[in-house]
């Protein structure tokens, strides 16, 4: 019958199957014997079993794959330009991309350089085309994620912030937290880092609310540009889940890996909340002008995609291996992001902060008071009137609202480990590293910080783990400097030489628009250096007030 | 609950407004080569900071050792601006893509097609041998190459530099692939074909040891960029394109095989490109205004060791010239010509070959 014949029977030919080929792949690997590898990223680690390669994919197969989906996310931008997607985007959601789009691309090509890092540490070759792919996976990320910001300074009705962007990601007080993110796959034990960290918890676990619930968001304020990029980013992170887990089967089989893990998953699983929940958090609830009651919080996703796929299916199964899972961390998670409010404080902070960063935030209104309500009870009684505080502020000619006493916000000290600053104020701890003093978000920062990232963990020698180091507290770098000169020498200045890059509002008027002049005469002051400074007696006192918080001043 | 609304112009659209920097829409945090940026800079530069640009809190988690996640004494090279370099073939991800997704296409078609009208079959009976045992070490060549840059990308102080490297491991990577999966499928029209006498013959047959002792060095080097000038400066003209150009793609055809020619001559294309950006760099640092003396002198030395390692392969190579039953091209005129190569390149950089 005809019917039957078609030309690929006619044409086909006999070919190797996809296993085999992965098998042949996998092959190409040898134990050099004249000269050996040097171990140049070392691990504390032990992994003997060569872990499998699960998604069995050649490079013949993976490029024309990419460029497929290449040829998509560029041709949806063109069709999003032709659609005059700007005519229709809300500006209130396109400034926040200016914050997001200069942390994101130094994470990505720091996970590509991480590849090199679990290359040489996994035995047998099986695992080295996954580990290959996802290098030019992390490259296609980088550079596709700057090509969209570059998209968007072309675009976009105020381009100011985008156009500084790197250099901005280098200096900023809030891109520190993105720093400390990116950083985190590339420094230390080469096993915390590019295999836990990165892969079995930044890419399994947070790049759900990264690139799928922000893209979701992106969509509703009219932006369609962020779904393309990222929804096609997001689609090579299966492959990556996969090498993450297979060298995570591979380090369990050693008992002696075992309190590693259970020291990486316990860090890795709180600082990638206390980072990731922090801006993403911050972008979804307070970057978008769409308060549909049903759509869902970001607590709500975070329920959903942490709790219920990552903690029960991924992390809770590694028990019946032997790893210690803290599970009271997953439950302090959640109730940092319900009952405490974190997302809320982290947005109320970098509002307060909004000169001496690169990007426009607007005050919520009505309309978002009665959605933040409504999916966060009692969030009006604590940031109700500290939005119209902001609101009245955003006018040239009132006090910056960092400076302005009226308001009642005290503003908050930073933590050594996270770099999100101690926003729950009831939770700082203070602790001492090399004789000397931090304070501490959390409990759990403080257990990172001075316990984890140590040259020994519980009796047992580790060399290899990184350590924080640098000029951790942002706020230090400008001790006793004049806001404007802060914001001058951090090159935050449009290019008439006065006019702010950010700006309290979306008024793109230049007569709303705030110069250096406007912020000149209020000294930036180190919460770190100051409480170093302190006696001990007044340091407790300073302390004991701190963690009972503030209350913002009824604003009329 | 009162708030008032923002004002807004009614339009999030480029020009709806005009106010400071309303038409800021270049990026104007770094000086592009030319007049204008390429596409290439926009989306690579400065992507990697590092303390002189633009990290404020320098690097903010170190190693045991109190380095950086980046750190220039990953080379013994010097460089006043290690931010200056752009890698000529301006190679981002689409490009990337765009380019390999070709070349798998042209090999998938010409193996296909070949396939089809039963050429392997006719391939001459000695040649089958070569291709199964000498093709089949030097996709291990080609596997060695690309996992030594996969290494090298992570060390380089700058995006520039790092990107370019990656490129190359992939484009390195893509070619021991191609090779081991068109032997697989030859291999199921040949009988008698061996797949794995190519693994056996790069680690155990004489005449490939130098070759693997070549690489094994390039792998084992400690110093990212020593990896890459000798991969791209020294072993690639001296071995890689010997062996490929100078015998692989002009025997063939005289012995039965116009399938090979095809799947090998993309990597010289890739070679091009790879060499191109690699002189650029190398260029730069032997020109420096304040540690040419230095880099020249370093150089040399990576030249005077990979050149001896790579004439030792290349040696060991020989024999194999004389193995198929038509033999275009003779080894003697083959190396005459990849040492004039290496001649050229190592001019360009004011560095000399060592005599053998």
């Amino acid at each position: 019958m005809s019917g039957t014949l078609t030309l690929n029977k006619i044409t086909a030919q006999r070919g190797i199957s996809v296993g085999e080929a992965a098998k042949k792949i996998a092959d190409l690997g040898w134990n050099p014997s004249y000269v050996q590898e040097a171990m140049t990223f070392p691990t504390d680690y032990k992994i003997a079993k060569a872990p499998k390669d699960p998604m069995k994919q050649v490079l013949r197969s993976y490029f024309p794959m990419q460029e497929e989906k290449d040829n998509r996310v560029y041709g949806a931008l063109d069709a999003a330009l032709r659609g005059d997607m700007f005519r229709n985007v809300e500006p209130r959601w396109v400034e926040w991309m200016k914050l997001f789009l200069a942390i994101i691309p130094f994470p990505e090509i720091s996970a590509a350089r991480s590849m090199a890092m679990v290359g040489r540490l996994a035995p047998g070759e099986d695992l080295r085309t996954g580990f290959t792919m996802q290098m030019v996976d992390e490259f296609r990320h980088s550079t596709i994620q700057m090509n969209l910001k570059k998209w968007y300074m072309e675009n976009y009705i105020d381009p100011a912030g985008f156009d500084i962007t790197e250099e901005a990601f280098g200096k900023c007080y809030a891109t520190t937290i993105g720093r400390q993110f990116g950083e985190g796959f590339i420094t230390g034990d080469a096993i915390t880092s590019a295999n836990v960290y990165l892969t079995v918890v930044a890419e399994t676990a947070f790049t759900n609310t990264l690139f799928v619930a922000m893209p979701s968001e992106a969509a509703r304020n009219g932006d369609y540009a962020l779904p393309t990029v990222f929804l096609s980013v997001q689609s090579d992170e299966s492959r990556h889940i996969g090498n993450g887990h297979s060298m995570l089967m591979s380090m369990l089989k050693e008992p002696e890996n075992h309190l590693l893990l259970e020291r990486d998953m316990r860090y890795a699983f709180w600082q990638n909340h206390a980072i990731v929940d922090a801006a993403i958090g911050t972008f979804i609830e307070y970057g978008t002008t769409n308060r549909d009651k049903n759509k869902e919080s970001y607590a709500e996703m975070w329920h959903r995609w942490i709790f219920e796929d990552y903690y029960r299916t991924y992390m809770l199964p590694l028990e019946k291996y032997g790893i210690k899972i803290h599970h009271d961390d997953v439950q302090t998670a959640w109730k940092r992001l319900t009952e405490k409010h974190y997302v809320h404080k982290v947005a109320q902070f970098f509002a307060v902060g909004w000169s001496a960063n690169f990007w426009r935030i607007e005050a919520q209104t009505d309309k978002d008071f009665e959605w933040f309500e409504h999916k966060y009870p009692g969030w009006y009684a604590q940031f109700g009137e500290f939005w119209k505080w902001y609101e009245k502020l955003s006018h040239r000619g009132q006090t910056n609202i960092l400076f302005n006493s009226d308001v009642g916000y005290v503003y908050p000290h930073r933590c050594w480990s996270c770099l999100v600053p101690c926003l729950i104020r009831e939770d700082i701890v203070t602790d001492e590293i090399d004789g000397k003093l931090y304070t501490f978000a959390h409990e759990i920062d403080r257990w990172t910080a001075v316990e984890a990232f140590a040259g020994e963990y519980q009796g047992r020698p580790t060399p290899a783990m990184g350590r924080f180091s640098g000029r951790r507290e942002w706020e230090s770098v400008y001790h006793n400097v004049d806001i404007a000169d802060a914001i001058k020498d951090l090159g935050f200045v449009r290019t008439d030489g006065k006019t702010l890059v950010a700006q309290p509002h979306l008024r793109f008027d230049e007569k709303e628009m705030w110069t250096l002049d406007d912020v000149r005469g209020h000294i930036l002051k180190s919460p770190l250096l100051t409480l170093r400074e302190m006696s001990p007696a007044d340091r407790e006192a300073h302390l004991a007030d701190y963690r009972k918080g503030f209350t913002i001043n009824p604003c009329n | 609950m009162t708030a008032v609304p923002s004002v807004s112009v009614g339009s999030g659209a480029a020009g709806a407004a005009i106010f400071p920097d309303s038409d800021s829409r270049k990026y104007r945090y770094f000086e592009p080569r030319s007049k204008r940026a390429t596409h290439y800079e926009d989306v690579t530069v400065d992507v990697q900071p590092d303390p002189e640009r633009y990290l404020l809190q320098d690097w903010i988690i170190s190693f045991p050792n109190g380095k950086g996640a980046y750190t220039k004494d990953n080379t013994a090279a010097l460089s006043s601006n290690w931010h200056a370099f752009r890698a000529p073939d301006q190679e981002w991800e689409r490009t990337h893509y765009q380019r390999q997704s070709k070349i798998e296409a042209m090999v998938q078609a010409v193996i296909a097609n070949g396939r089809k009208s039963g050429a392997p079959k006719s391939f001459d009976k000695a040649w089958i041998k070569i291709l199964q045992n000498h093709l089949g070490a030097w996709k291990h060549v080609e596997f060695g190459l690309g996992t030594s840059l996969m290494q090298a990308q992570r060390y380089g102080y700058t995006q520039m530099i790092n990107n370019a490297t990656l490129t190359n491991s992939s484009y390195k990577l893509r070619l021991a692939q191609d090779i081991t999966l068109y032997l697989a499928e030859i291999g199921m029209d040949i009988p008698g074909f061996d797949d794995a006498a190519g693994k056996h013959t790069w680690l155990e047959d004489k005449g490939w040891q130098g070759t693997r002792e070549a690489i094994e060095s390039i792998m084992g080097s400690a110093d990212y960029l020593e990896q890459y000038f000798a991969t791209n400066i020294v072993f690639e003209p001296l071995v890689g394109e010997l062996f490929r150009s100078g015998f692989l793609m002009q025997a063939a055809s005289s012995n039965g095989d116009f399938i090979t020619p095809p799947v090998i001559s993309a990597a010289e294309a890739d070679y091009e490109r790879n060499l191109a950006n690699t002189i650029d760099l190398m260029h730069l640092l032997v020109t420096d205004n304040q540690h040419a003396a230095h880099n020249k002198k370093l150089f040399q030395g990576w030249v005077n060791k990979h050149v001896a390692l790579a004439n030792k392969a290349a040696a060991g190579l020989q024999p194999i010239w004389s193995q198929p039953h038509s033999k275009p091209v003779q080894y003697a005129d083959a190396r005459a010509q990849s040492v004039e190569r290496i001649k050229k390149i190592l001019g360009e950089l004011g560095l000399t070959l060592p005599k053998e």
